[in-house]
C-alpha cells in the first residue's frame, strides 16, 4: 500500500492507482474532460491538474494518469490549482462555438457544467484565432460540429478501442488539428457503423445524433395520421435518468403515461417483437442444425453489428440470422397486421419507435424493410429525444400516474425485457428452446453464465439431444476477436448473440447521457441491466412462447415460425460493403 | 469537405508493384507505417487515396489514421507536382515585403490552396521558406525561373505564359 495525503488528509491505497482514483476514494471529485478510464488516459485536457507539493513548493500534474507515490502530499483545490483549471477553460473557450442557448447538450455538457463551477465570467477573455469548420451533417443518424469540439479524443478512443470501427481521428496539426474521417470526407461515406458510442463519449454539443423529433411533431398534429409507437426494452430502465432519476430506475408505467399524453394514437411494447423474433429466431437455428446451414448462426438485433459484419466481415454474412430487428418486425406488424385488424391504410400510419440507438436510424432506411410495401418504421427516435420531446410538453415525468401498454401489441415477456442487456437475446433463446426441444417445463429460467457485462462470455448446454455452444459477445472490438477465432476454426460455436454496444442495449448511443463523473466510477450498464433483469424475476411471463399475443398471431396470421407469410414480413437480406464504405 | 485530390490518378501496375513490395519488407517491423509512407511517396510524388487504400490493406492500419499521419507531416504531400511548380517565398524579406499578397492573388487566379495542385495538373503551389534571394524580395519561382521584385500586378501576366 501506498500512503499519501490529500489536502492534509492521510489515505493509503494500492499501487499503480491515480491520483483522480485516491481522491475518488475521499469522496472528491476532481474534474476530467478528456480521460475515460481505460480508453483514454492521454492526460491531456489539464483540467485534472492537481499540486502536488514537494518540500513546500507545488507543481501540477495531471490527476487522471498520475500514479500515487510514497508520502505525496497533493492538493485538489488549492488557489494554483483553481487558477490553472479556470484559465484551461478560458483557454478552451477562446476557440469554442459558444452558442450554448442554442446547443443540444445545454443543461447537459460537461464544459458548461465546468465553466459554471470554476466562475468563469469572461467567455471572451482570450481574444485570437477562430477556428471554423462546416457541419457534417453527411451520415443519416448523427452531426458532427467541430466548432465545439475541445479535440479530448474521447470519441477516437471509443471507435478504435471499442468498437474497433476507427474512422475517426485527429487530421493535419497544430491550431488546424480537427476531428475527422480519412480525406475529411464525411462521415456518411465512411465504413462507420451509426453505433452512436462517439455521442454518449463527446462531454460537448460537437457530437449529437440526427434529432428526428419535429418530423414526430408534425405527425402526432397530423389529424390524418394514425400515429404508433413502440418502445424498445431498455427505455424503461434509462429514461429516468433524463429526468434526474436513479441510474436503473424502471419507469415503463410513467413513459406509457408520457407517450399517450404526447399524443401518439397507441403506444405498443417492442418487447412483444422480441419474443418474436425469439420465435422466428429459435426456428430458423433449429432449422440451420438439422439441415446443415450456416453455423454458427449469428443474432441480427443490433444494427450496428450488421453494418460492422457488412463493412468488415462480408463473408460471414450467410451467418447472420435472417430475421429482421425486433424494431423492424414490429413495424412490420404495424401495417400489415394491425392495419388489416384495424381497417387502417398503411399509408395512413405513422410508424414511430424510441430507441437506444443511433444506428436504428439507419436501420429504418435499409433495404427489404418494407413489409407493407411502405417503410416499416417511419421515425426513429432514441431515448434522449423522447426526453427532450417529455420536457418541451411540459410534463412533470415524475409525477406522471403509471399506465399500461395498448392492446393488442403491448404484450411483452421477460424474455423480450432482458433483450436489453447483453446476453439477454441468448438466454430468452435458450428458456423458448429448451422447452420446445425437450417438451419439459425448466425449472429454472435464469441463464446466469451468459448474464454480465464481460466482453465475450461463453457456455455449453444439453438442449435435449443437441450439444449447444454458445457466445455471448458485446461491444465491437470484442466482436471482431471473437469472429476472427470463428473464421480460424478456433471455435465451434452453434449460435452467437453479438450487440454492437459494450455492454448491450442499455449502454447504447441514444441513451440519455452521463457524465465522465458517473462513466469513469459507476458500473452504468451493470446498473441499468439490473433493473431489466429485476423486473423479468418479478413477472409471470417470462417465456416467449408463453405470450399469449404470440400464440395469437401465429394461430391467426403468421401460420407457425418460419412459415412463408413469416418470411415475407419477419425476414431481410444484408448486403456485402467496401471496408472504406464509400470512400 | 473532401480533401481528395481532384487530379485523377495516374499509378502504373509497376509502381503498384514497388508498392505492395515496399509493404512485404516492413510489414513485419514495429512501426512500419513511416517508412512505407515515405517509400510510397518516393514511388508516386505524393500520397492520394488511392495509395493509402493500398497501404491500409497491406498493414491492416485503418485508412483514417493513415490519413492522420499524412496530414500531420509537412513532408509528405495529398497533391502531385504540377507540370509547373510554383514556389512563393515566405522568408522573412519576402515576407515584409508583401509575398503574402503575391501569394493570395496566385491562389486566386489558379483557383487552388498551397499544397493543391489544378485538376489538370498544370499548376502545383507551396509557400517555402527562404530560397536565399533576399535581394530580389519578394521571389517566386516557377520549376527553375525565378521571379524577383515582384508585385502583385505582375502575377497575371507571368502566370498566362504557362497557361497556353
Amino acid at each position: 500500500m501506498i500512503n499519501l495525503k490529500i489536502n492534509g488528509t492521510p489515505v493509503s491505497v494500492p499501487a499503480g492507482t491515480t491520483i483522480l482514483e485516491a481522491a475518488r476514494q475521499m469522496n472528491i471529485d476532481i474534474p476530467t474532460l478528456c480521460f475515460l478510464k481505460e480508453i483514454n488516459a492521454i492526460g491531456a485536457c489539464r483540467i485534472c491538474v492537481v499540486e502536488n507539493r514537494v518540500n513546500g513548493v507545488g507543481r501540477l500534474v495531471a490527476a487522471c494518469v498520475f500514479p500515487v507515490a510514497e508520502g505525496m502530499d497533493i492538493y485538489t483545490h488549492s488557489p494554483m490549482v483553481l487558477k490553472a483549471r479556470k484559465q484551461t477553460l478560458e483557454l478552451i473557450l477562446s476557440n469554442h462555438e459558444k452558442k450554448c442557448l442554442s446547443c443540444v447538450r445545454s443543461g447537459d455538457c460537461e464544459l458548461q457544467r465546468l465553466c459554471n463551477e470554476y466562475k468563469v465570467e469572461k467567455e471572451d477573455k482570450f481574444d485570437g484565432d477562430v477556428n471554423f469548420y462546416e457541419e457534417d451533417a453527411s451520415a443519416v443518424h448523427m452531426v458532427r460540429n467541430n466548432n465545439k469540439c475541445i479535440l479530448c479524443r474521447r470519441c477516437v478512443a471509443v471507435c478504435e478501442k471499442n468498437q474497433a470501427v476507427s474512422v475517426i481521428g485527429a487530421n493535419e496539426r497544430g491550431f488546424a488539428t480537427h476531428i475527422g474521417s480519412a480525406f475529411d470526407d464525411g462521415l456518411g461515406l465512411t465504413s462507420c457503423v451509426a453505433c452512436g458510442q462517439c455521442i454518449v463519449a463527446c462531454p460537448t454539443g460537437a457530437l449529437a445524433e440526427r434529432d428526428d423529433t419535429d418530423k414526430v411533431w408534425e405527425a402526432l398534429a397530423d389529424p390524418t395520421k394514425h400515429v404508433v409507437v413502440q418502445v424498445a426494452p431498455s427505455i424503461r430502465v434509462t429514461l429516468g435518468e433524463a429526468f434526474d432519476m436513479p441510474i436503473g430506475t424502471n419507469v415503463e408505467g410513467k413513459m406509457v403515461t408520457a407517450l399517450k399524453k404526447l399524443g401518439f394514437d397507441k403506444v405498443f411494447d417492442t418487447d412483444l417483437s422480441a419474443d418474436l423474433t425469439i420465435m422466428e429466431e429459435a426456428n430458423e437455428l433449429i432449422d440451420r442444425v438439422q439441415k446443415g446451414g450456416a453455423l454458427p448462426m449469428i443474432t441480427s438485433c443490433s444494427p450496428g453489428w450488421i453494418k460492422f459484419c457488412e463493412h468488415n466481415f462480408p463473408d460471414m454474412i450467410p451467418h447472420l440470422s435472417s430475421c429482421k430487428s425486433p424494431q423492424q418486425m414490429f413495424g412490420a406488424l404495424v401495417k400489415t397486421y394491425y392495419a388489416e385488424k384495424n381497417n387502417i391504410d398503411p399509408k395512413d400510419i405513422v410508424s414511430v419507435s424510441v430507441m437506444p440507438c443511433t444506428a436504428k436510424k439507419f436501420e429504418v432506411g435499409r433495404e427489404n424493410q418494407n413489409a407493407a410495401g411502405v417503410p416499416d418504421v417511419d421515425i426513429s427516435i432514441t431515448t434522449r429525444e423522447l426526453a427532450r420531446m417529455i420536457k418541451r410538453a411540459g410534463l412533470f415525468f415524475t409525477k406522471l400516474e403509471d399506465s399500461e401498454f395498448d392492446n393488442p401489441l403491448g404484450i411483452g415477456s421477460g424474455a423480450g425485457l432482458i433483450f436489453g442487456a447483453t446476453g439477454g437475446v441468448m438466454e430468452a433463446a435458450l428458456r423458448t428452446a429448451v422447452e420446445t426441444l425437450t417438451g419439459e417445463e425448466l425449472g429454472k429460467l435464469e441463464f446466469t453464465d451468459v448474464r454480465g457485462t464481460a466482453g465475450i462470455k461463453e457456455a455449453s448446454y444439453k438442449v435435449g439431444d443437441l450439444d449447444i455452444k454458445v457466445a455471448v459477445c458485446s461491444g465491437l472490438a470484442n466482436a471482431k476477436e471473437l469472429l476472427k477465432k470463428v473464421q480460424a476454426g478456433e471455435a465451434d460455436y452453434t449460435f452467437i448473440e453479438i450487440m454492437g454496444c459494450p455492454g448491450g442495449c442499455v449502454n447504447g448511443g441514444g441513451q440519455p447521457f452521463q457524465p465522465a463523473s458517473v462513466r469513469n466510477f459507476e458500473d452504468l450498464r451493470a446498473m441499468r441491466a439490473k433493473a431489466l433483469y429485476d423486473t423479468d424475476a418479478a413477472m409471470t411471463l417470462r417465456k416467449s412462447h408463453e405470450n399469449p399475443m404470440i400464440k395469437e398471431l401465429y394461430d391467426t396470421y403468421l401460420e407457425r415460425p418460419g412459415s412463408h407469410k413469416a418470411h415475407e414480413l419477419l425476414h431481410t437480406t444484408y448486403v456485402a460493403r467496401n471496408r472504406f464504405g464509400e470512400q | 469537405m473532401s480533401n481528395k485530390c481532384p487530379v485523377p490518378f495516374k499509378g502504373t501496375k509497376e509502381q503498384e508493384q514497388q508498392l505492395h513490395e515496399v509493404i512485404a519488407k516492413h510489414k513485419d517491423q514495429d512501426g512500419p507505417l513511416m517508412p512505407v509512407l515515405q517509400e510510397a511517396q518516393e514511388i508516386y510524388g505524393y500520397l492520394p487515396i488511392e495509395v493509402q487504400k493500398i497501404i491500409s490493406e497491406g498493414l491492416n492500419i485503418p485508412l483514417e489514421h493513415i490519413y492522420g499521419v499524412v496530414t500531420f507531416y509537412a513532408q509528405f504531400s495529398l497533391a502531385p507536382k504540377g507540370e509547373y511548380k510554383i514556389g512563393v517565398c515566405l522568408g522573412t524579406a519576402c515576407y515584409v515585403k508583401g509575398s503574402g499578397d503575391i501569394l493570395n492573388k496566385i491562389k486566386e487566379i489558379i483557383g487552388i490552396d498551397v499544397g493543391e495542385c489544378t485538376p489538370d495538373g498544370k499548376f502545383s503551389l507551396e509557400a517555402t521558406r527562404c530560397i536565399g534571394a533576399c535581394g530580389l524580395a519578394p521571389v517566386m519561382t516557377i520549376n527553375e525561373e525565378v521571379y524577383g521584385r515582384l508585385v502583385v500586378g505582375d502575377i497575371p501576366d507571368i502566370l498566362k505564359k504557362y497557361m497556353d
